[in-house]
């Protein structure tokens, strides 16, 4: 077999990583923030206690990781529906690139604002 | 005979048709009758120049898959009735070229098959004189599954992914390197890892799951793949961090 | 077209298709394939949305109320209630496919799928939970 060998053992790890935190965490954030506080079914706290929970350095932390593999988590996964939905096989190595190099520039300004 | 219903059948005779073309008949609709019996009657009762494989008949050889109103099917595991009133169109599998009328090849499935090592695998045989290698009823559950297909190919029509991509090694040839690697005999995981563990092996699939929906004896590839993926990882991640580890 | 070639080399009269490029608008299940496959956007923009709350929070009380203010119109709630409908797809899509890969066991039981995905569920619930009160109570 003349196949190379692969870097999407990696990937797909960021990928299961990814999806499983996201698919834990998201649903309950997207909800309170985007959807019931808008929508005043819930009354949002107050700046400053927002502010003393997701400024609390576990809950940075948990963000950035949230945050970073979400990315790469949508990154593998769109890639692979350009190929697929697409026929885009024969641009592999750009869509890798943007894909992840957008995943990875992502994680850097995240971790700037963070911190 | 009260009733029939009508098939029509994808026909491609490559010496007259540059394009399949569909052609019409009425059969018997019975209610034993399979649909490969609805084929068979064709071929022995109005018109003997069509082409179609099949041999057990009691879903077992793996011979008789074809698209049936555009999903993959074993002929003879499908009765006419329950697509009543008609019509049923009967194409040849798709993803693969099609020699004649329903009838495709499946080399390229071959030439995979035999790359991904599937016998078991020992490092060294020992003598006969020191008897069978045992194995525990768990021990044989952990790949009994994987061990059930047929080659029927109803998993590759399936796959989009193998439509796409026809150098990805399927749905079936990596569910049967897995259930060597699960057997507590074989020693061949390395082996097979190492030809997988591509691009073009487990790594393209994108679990569309379609190959576990239509398997006819439900080995369910797609999560024989994932689990090979989760160990593929693993050993990827082994090689990096642990490299003075063999 | 002919993509199978070093298979069916010498043989040119076999029959072969090219699949179209949206070969997947023509089965319901492909379209949800496809789908699954698309709701990645959506937790991408989620967490995006997520940086940018960070980022108010951080530079002054009045970004962050006019971030939560800007939330408020209907084209952003719209577009959140989108998201969140494709989130929760890729949430139980996800529940639902975990326990293929993973195999646990317990000594020589091997837990069922249903039990892991079970878990997944309930764990989620869970956290959301924690999540909600968490929110509510400041
Ligand atoms: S895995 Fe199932 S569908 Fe695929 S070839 Fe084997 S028996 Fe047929
Ligand atoms: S004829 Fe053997 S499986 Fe159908």
């Amino acid at each position: 077999m003349s196949a190379k060998k692969s870097n999407d053992p990696f990937f797909w790890t960021l990928f299961g990583a990814g999806g499983a935190l996201s698919a834990m965490l998201i649903p309950a954030f997207l909800f309170l923030f985007g959807i019931a506080t808008p929508l005043g079914w819930v009354e949002g706290p107050a700046y400053e206690s927002v502010k003393m929970v997701l400024l609390h350095p576990l809950a940075r932390i948990v963000a950035f990781f949230l945050v970073s593999l979400s990315l790469f988590h949508g990154a593998h996964r769109f890639r692979f529906t350009l190929y697929d939905g697409l026929q885009l096989k024969h641009l592999f190595q750009l869509i890798a690139v943007i894909c992840y190099g957008g995943a990875l520039a992502g994680s850097i300004v995240t971790g700037y604002i963070l911190w | 005979m009260a009733s029939t219903i009508t098939i029509e059948v994808s026909r491609y005779r490559p010496e007259e048709e540059s394009e399949p073309v569909f052609q019409s008949y009425e059969v018997p609709l019975r209610s034993d009758w399979v649909i490969l019996d609805g084929l068979n009657y064709i071929k022995n009762e109005l018109d003997g120049s069509l082409s179609f494989r099949w041999s057990c008949r009691m879903g077992v050889c793996g011979s008789c898959g074809m698209m049936i109103n555009g999903e993959p099917v074993l002929t003879c595991a499908a009765f006419l009735e329950s697509y009543a009133p008609g019509p049923i169109r009967i194409e040849p599998l798709q993803h693969f070229p099609v020699v004649r009328d329903l009838v495709t090849d499946m080399e390229d499935f071959m030439g995979k098959l035999t790359t991904v090592k599937p016998w078991v695998v020992r490092e060294e045989e020992k003598p006969v004189e020191e008897g069978e290698y045992k194995q525990t009823p768990e021990q044989l559950a952990d790949f009994k599954r994987y061990s059930m297909c047929i080659n029927c190919m109803l998993c590759y029509s399936a796959c989009p992914v193998y439509g796409l991509e026809p150098e990805f090694t399927g749905p079936a040839a990596i569910a049967l390197a897995q259930r060597y690697n699960l057997d507590s005999r074989d020693e061949g995981n390395d082996d097979r890892m190492e030809i997988l563990s591509h691009d073009e092996g487990i790594w393209s699939c994108t679990l569309v799951g379609e190959c576990s929906e239509v398997c006819p004896k439900d080995v369910d590839p797609a999560g024989a793949i994932q689990r090979y993926k989760l160990a593929g990882a693993t050993s990827w991640w082994k090689s990096i961090l642990l490299p003075w580890q063999k | 077209m002919n993509r199978n070639a070093h298979h069916t080399l010498h043989h040119p009269k076999w029959y072969r298709v090219q699949k179209p490029i949206f070969w997947w608008v023509k089965r319901f299940a492909d379209i949800r394939f496809i789908f699954r496959e698309l709701t990645s956007l959506a937790v991408a923009y989620s967490v995006i949305l997520l940086v940018v709350i960070y980022r108010a929070l951080l530079t002054s009380e009045a970004a962050y109320t006019s971030l939560t203010t800007t939330l408020r119109e209907p084209f952003w709630v719209t577009i959140n209630v989108i998201a969140l409908g494709a989130v929760l797809y890729h949430t139980f899509t996800w529940f639902n496919l975990a326990p293929r890969a993973i195999v646990m066991r317990l000594g020589k039981w091997r837990i069922p799928d249903l039990m892991i995905a079970g878990g997944n569920y309930a764990a989620w619930i869970v956290i959301s939970g924690v999540i909600y009160l968490a929110y509510v109570s400041g």
